[in-house]
């Protein structure tokens, strides 16, 4: 059962200790809310009493007379505005007038229900402002969980997916309206583009179920004495394909005793996001150099290239979901936006980080440091 | 002799396959095309051209490149019309429009489509814009 704490405001006694009769033992459901609100109730005779229990204490809902000795409701409510306080509030007076009940409305007054009100008016009443006060809540709740972020986070996905699509397919209506004749030979870049595309789709899919397994923390984590060197040299090798069609040497140098407890798999997400980017991002006959080796009580892995480079600004949004670096250097070379950034969320699983030093033209380096104990 | 001068129309996208596909068919209609290949590039030739008619994508650089590009046009050529082309639909929840009122003060587009529209669709609506 939760409690709600209400506040009855009036200078009646004969309607504080009526209300809080009929609500001592009102609770409130709904069908897809774990557990019945019950009510905490406490009372103030005066606008000046309630400010002292708002001040003081956590109170959730307020029924509150607008007709008071000293401060009146409306300037109890303004209070509430004022200040941001989480409450609802529901105005209860005999004098009810449209202009009292616009103001009140005005200043975030849930209802106004007019005196005297039987006691299913008040239950009714009282029903709706904690249903409305459970969804406020709730809707708050979500978004300071993410909720907001994930939404976004899915239509920009949908984006990226799409894109290749429509590209395929606009390919394949030219290929079948032979928009530029019958031989087949002269349609080979639009075959190359095409294939290229669904490349880039299949990594982001790949890239997607990675990001989607850490988030999850489902992913079955798979923690042993791992030779980072080695993860490094598998790595290395079955990128070098890819770097031998553009004429790029990968270099590769490391110290003796390079291991430490991890997750073989990401490590080789983490080392392989860096060096395929500093593959692509190169330029023909580019050099690429992989370092490893451990600095204090760190292991350092030291991606560098000789390629196009970043700006301070692309530098700055360079680990952020879905973010490529789009430029004339960059657009025909495919890629999910994901890359980077699963890759620090995994070395933020060993506790470590990924820095970037970079400058246009000249090359940029990555240097990703994992705490460890070096025996 | 062709009298009748060729339209322009100024193309940005930031996917080159599109840009590639999409200035095919705008050639194929008869039009003269200008593309840049994103925001960036767009902005850099924006205020040197004359198009006739500007279509830009939506999702670029930035979330809404597309409404800034049309935005910045407008202000220089506000009778040169738009047209913003996206890949987003109401199908993935994210209805991209004008809901505010603000919103639409600044933003000045004269059409919306979706992308993956066919020549015969898009040349349509490109006469009706231009009026031919």
């Amino acid at each position: 059962m939760n409690t709600l704490k209400l506040l009855i405001v009036d200078d009646e006694p004969g309607i504080r200790s009526g209300a809080k009769r009929v609500l001592q033992d009102f609770t409130v459901g709904y069908p897809f809310m774990d557990e019945d609100f019950s009510f905490d109730i406490v009372e103030a005779e005066t606008g000046e009493k309630a400010l002292e229990f708002i001040e003081n204490d956590t109170i959730d809902i307020i029924l509150l007379d607008n007709k008071l000795p000293g401060i009146e409701g409306i300037e109890v409510l303004e209070y509430i505005k004022k200040n941001n306080y989480d409450i609802s509030v529901m105005m209860i007076t005999s004098y009810a007038s449209l202009e009292l009940a616009i103001k009140a409305t005005n200043n975030g007054a849930f209802n106004f229900v007019p005196k005297p009100f039987t006691p299913q008016e008040l239950k009714t009443s009282v029903e709706n402002i904690t249903k409305n006060l459970f969804l406020k809540r709730m809707t708050q709740k979500m978004k300071e969980e993410g909720k907001e972020i994930r939404f976004q986070f899915l239509s920009v996905l949908s984006h990226e997916l799409k894109s290749p699509i429509n590209a395929i397919e606009g390919y394949l209506r030219m290929m079948q309206e032979k928009q530029i004749g019958d031989n087949v030979d002269d349609y080979k870049e639009m075959i190359d583009r095409s294939i290229e595309r669904i490349k880039g789709m299949r990594s982001l899919i790949l890239d997607l179920l990675d990001l989607t397994r850490m988030e999850s923390g489902k992913k079955k984590r798979d923690l042993r004495k791992t030779d980072v060197a080695e993860v490094a040299k598998t790595v290395i090798d079955s990128i070098e394909p890819l770097a031998i069609q553009r004429n790029i040497k990968i270099h590769f140098e490391t110290e003796e005793n390079t291991y430490m407890n991890a997750d073989k798999s990401e490590l080789e997400i983490i080392i392989n996001n860096l060096v395929s980017n500093a593959v692509k991002y190169n330029v023909e006959s580019g050099k690429v150099f992989v370092k490893i080796f451990h600095s204090d009580n760190q292991l350092q892995i030291i991606v560098q290239d000789t390629g196009i480079g970043m700006s301070q600004e692309e530098m700055d949004l360079l680990f952020q979901d879905f973010v490529r670096i789009k430029n004339e250097k960059t657009k025909y070379v495919t890629g999910s936006g994901l890359g980077l950034s699963i890759a620090k969320k995994m070395t933020e699983l060993y506790g470590g980080t990924i820095k970037v030093e970079s400058e246009a033209d000249k090359g940029s380096t990555f240097i990703v440091s994992i705490p460890v104990i070096k025996n | 002799m062709e009298t009748n001068k060729k339209k322009t129309i100024f193309l940005v996208d930031d996917d080159v396959d599109y840009i590639f596909q999409l200035t095919k068919m705008l050639e194929n209609m008869g039009f003269e095309v200008i593309s840049a290949c994103g925001q960036k590039e767009a902005e850099k030739i924006l205020d040197e051209i004359k198009p006739d008619l500007a279509l830009f994508d939506l999702m670029m650089e930035n979330k809404d490149s597309g409404f800034i590009l049309s935005h910045r046009l407008k202000q220089r050529l506000p009778d040169v019309p738009v047209i913003i082309a996206t890949a987003l639909t109401a199908e993935t929840g994210m209805i991209f429009g004008l809901d505010s009122e603000e919103d639409k003060q600044w933003i000045k587009a004269d059409l919306y489509l979706e992308k993956g529209l066919r020549q015969d669709q898009l040349h349509r609506e490109i006469n009706k814009l231009l009026k031919i």
